[in-house]
């Protein structure tokens, strides 16, 4: 295995770690606890959550398709919000690396004119040092950029990392999704059986069911028969109407605490992100130094010959 | 940037510093140290230090030396062949300048092709005039050089931009291939201008006054095709033989020849394919910096931040740029030159050894027939002379070239170098303006320690729990 790759895996892990134990509320997660504390049987731990059995659901859920009628603004905006940051940041990176490689290749063309000038200098009598020096400071600016692109690849890891948070944040709004369409499917049907109950308590008909038509076709039932009807629809709707008011509270709930979090995680990235940005200004300069001194040790060289 | 400089070879920049032809501000530091040449010119110069009135006499009035006559047949003493080469070297007594310009296409029936502009002005009392504007082209040049070739056999002649460029050329005619060409023209002129025989050769001369129609007339002259072809005939048939006895200094000179021009191709590849490489990285930038500025739509907290690094990015972009086109005016041109004068030298080895292989196969005749001797004799004498002579051009050529050819690689490299330097200061300055607009000179810890110290709190608090 690539020892840079593995430094670079270790980092990006340690990264994770440390982003959850700063998470006001991930921090307390008993399984977090036990996934830093407990040696062995930590997975027997986990399993014995029945995760696996929720993530395979709430996959599911998360993948269906389906229209919200009345989606909140704020979500749907931030899911927006987070298309464009995957789209900008994976184009970015894109380029950058695309770069990266333009870059090494300038680099390393120079230390072919160490080779060369060495071979030259053989036969150079007033030349010949000249040239052999400068030769050995094309070898080193050659050399240099193998650093410089390692420094640049913890760079695009910080970015990487957001453009993870992104997917992390169209979860979210999916999950609002789900929450709220199951909401609305909850109160489409309490309201469609209230209705049914009021036409059978009414006896008029006018939505359409089967029972209806049957009834239409086969003959009306009996008063007995549909006094049991209404008080099953009477229960369901009891039932339907606690669910429902659940329902609201799990996604009032819900919203309120999404929203903090994305402030958070909002002060966060504005945060991570500018000082990424930063520390690449920074690693342009140290950059830029190196070639200068390079460059001016060459120059003094080429300038004895 | 005109690369040329008028350098004295090795050997007479020896002179002390207090001597007459000395204070002349044109002459490098002095290079002491032989160059490998014969003792016997070295002989000459050290007489030369310890007279100072024969230096006077020599450094300004070319009236003195009878140039015109000056023939290939006759030997040249050592003695001349230096003084021509000291007044060469006073920059200020350059009096003929040759500048290449405006090319224009021309259009027949037949072909299509490109003519130069070349103006000449000259203070030299053999031309007619003091300012001269001819059309040449290429073909011209190349006529040119092949009288010069014929004329002087072992003198360096500078060489002529190729023909042809045989891959990534779509057109024959497009702009740049041009302007390389024009300017590869300019510095062929210039230097044998420069070049301290080779500059009052007859047909140098006609090159550059003759209207078309003299040039044409005059070009009709000389050897005619048939006579030119027996004279190759025979130069095959020479070389065939193979040089039986090259003296030491050409074996050296030939193996020098050949290591450098090895060297030099390479260096002309590699530079080229810098210069690909700069090209396609300064390309990506262009696209790499925009990406930011559209990052900062979405981004309200960071818009400052964003937009500076894509001005940066640009900033460096176009940077890279200037530093490729210095690449290009000052190295590229100079390193193949010099390719092409790897290959010319080594045509002049071929016809030096050819010129003694003429001679060692008299002398061979000579030793076999009996009849005959007093012609072969008479003959071999009049041959020894030419290789002789031949011998003593291409040596003192030979010195100067190496001078130059130090001074201008030298020269081209430097200015790579310097190119380089200021590329990186121009970037550093751009990145530590920008930084210096973003960083709030806090002294807070760094996130990563705060969020360790929030890891081992957090672990503390669970601990007692649990």
């Amino acid at each position: 295995m690539d020892p840079d790759f593995v430094e670079r895996r270790r980092i990006g892990l340690e990264n994770f770690l440390l982003r959850v134990a700063s998470h006001p509320i991930l921090c307390r997660d008993k399984i977090f606890y036990l996934f830093l504390t407990q040696e062995g049987n930590w997975k027997e731990t986990v399993n014995e959550t029945g995760f696996q059995l929720k993530a395979d659901s709430r996959l599911k859920a998360l993948n269906a398709t389906f229209r919200v009628k009345n989606p909140d603004k704020r979500f749907t905006e931030l899911k927006h919000y987070s298309d464009e940051l995957q789209s900008v940041i994976s184009h970015l990176l894109r380029v950058r690396a695309r770069v990266a490689d333009r870059l090494y290749g300038v680099y390393k063309v120079h230390g072919n004119y160490g080779r060369v000038f060495s071979e030259w200098s053989a036969i150079e009598k007033e030349m010949g040092d000249g040239l052999q020096s400068a030769g050995h400071h094309m070898d080193v600016y050659a050399s240099s950029i193998d650093d410089i692109l390692e420094d640049e690849e913890h760079y695009a890891d910080q970015l990487k990392e957001y453009l993870f948070y992104a997917e992390a944040l169209r979860a979210v709004c999916r999950k609002h999704e789900l929450m709220q369409y199951d909401l609305e499917m909850a109160a489409q049907d309490l309201a469609s059986k209230k209705q049914q109950c009021e036409e059978l308590a009414t006896g008029t008909v006018r939505t359409f069911s089967l029972k209806g038509m049957t009834t239409k076709l086969f003959g009306q039932e009996t008063p007995e028969q549909r006094e049991a009807r209404i008080k099953v629809l009477e229960e369901q709707i009891n039932e339907g109407e606690q669910q429902l008011k659940s329902k609201n509270l799990e996604g009032r709930e819900f919203v309120k605490n999404a929203w903090a979090d994305i402030e958070r995680f909002k002060e966060q990235k504005n945060h991570d992100l500018k000082e990424a940005l930063i520390s690449y200004a920074v690693m342009q300069i140290s950059m830029c130094k190196k070639g200068i001194q390079v460059w001016t040790n060459a120059k003094e060289c080429f300038s004895k010959m | 940037m005109e690369g040329e400089r008028l350098a004295s070879p090795a050997r007479s920049s020896g002179l002390p510093a207090g001597g007459a032809g000395g204070e002349s501000p044109g002459v490098d530091a002095p290079l002491l140290g032989s160059s490998g040449s014969s003792t016997l010119l070295q002989a000459e110069v050290l007489d030369l230090d310890e007279d100072e009135d024969d230096l006077e006499v020599f450094s300004k009035d070319a009236s003195l030396m009878d140039m015109n006559s000056f023939s290939p047949m006759m030997p040249t003493s050592p003695l001349s062949m230096i003084n021509q080469i000291k007044f060469e070297d006073e920059p200020d007594l350059k009096d003929l300048f040759i500048t290449v310009d405006e090319p224009e296409s021309h259009v027949t029936t037949i072909e299509t092709f490109i003519t130069y502009r070349i103006i000449t002005k000259t203070s030299r009392g053999e031309f007619d005039s003091s300012e001269f504007e001819v059309r040449r082209r290429y073909q011209d040049f190349l006529w040119l050089k092949g009288k010069l070739e014929e004329a002087h056999p072992t003198l360096i002649i500078p060489p002529l931009p190729e023909k042809f460029i045989v891959k990534g050329m779509v057109e024959r005619f497009n702009d740049d291939f041009i302007e390389t060409r024009r300017k590869a023209l300019h510095k062929f002129l210039n230097r044998i201008a420069d070049h301290p025989t080779l500059t009052f050769n007859e047909d140098f001369k006609v090159f550059l006054t003759a209207q078309a129609w003299e040039l044409s007339s005059h070009k009709k002259q000389g050897p005619g095709l048939l006579s030119r072809m027996g004279q190759t005939v025979r130069a095959v048939a020479l070389s065939m033989r193979g040089v039986k006895s090259r003296p030491e200094e050409f074996m050296e000179m030939n193996n020098f020849i050949e290591v450098f021009s090895q060297k030099i191709n390479l260096i002309d590849k590699i530079s080229q394919r810098i210069y690909k490489e700069e090209r396609e990285y300064s390309d990506e930038m262009k696209e790499y910096g925009p990406i930011h500025i559209l990052w900062s739509a979405s981004e309200e907290d960071l818009v400052d931040t964003l937009k500076g690094i894509a001005s940066c990015i640009d900033k460096c972009s176009k940077a890279t740029e200037k530093r490729m086109s210095g690449l290009s005016e000052a190295l590229l041109p100079v390193v193949h030159e010099y390719v092409l004068y790897s290959e010319m030298l080594m045509g002049v080895m071929k016809r030096r050894d050819q010129i003694q292989a003429e001679l060692d196969s008299k002398v061979e005749a000579l030793t076999y027939k009996k009849a005959d001797t007093d012609l072969l004799t008479e003959e071999i004498g009049k041959l020894e002379d030419k290789v002789e002579c031949a011998n003593n051009a291409l040596k003192a050529d030979w010195e100067r070239w190496r001078h130059n050819m130090q001074n201008d690689i030298k020269s081209a490299f430097t200015d790579m170098a310097e190119e380089n330097i200021q590329y990186y200061e121009q970037c550093l300055a751009t990145w530590e303006s920008f930084l210096a607009s973003q960083t709030d000179l806090h002294l807070e810890e760094t996130s990563e320690d705060k969020l360790k110290n929030l890891l081992e709190d957090r672990l503390c608090l669970m601990g007692d729990k649990g």
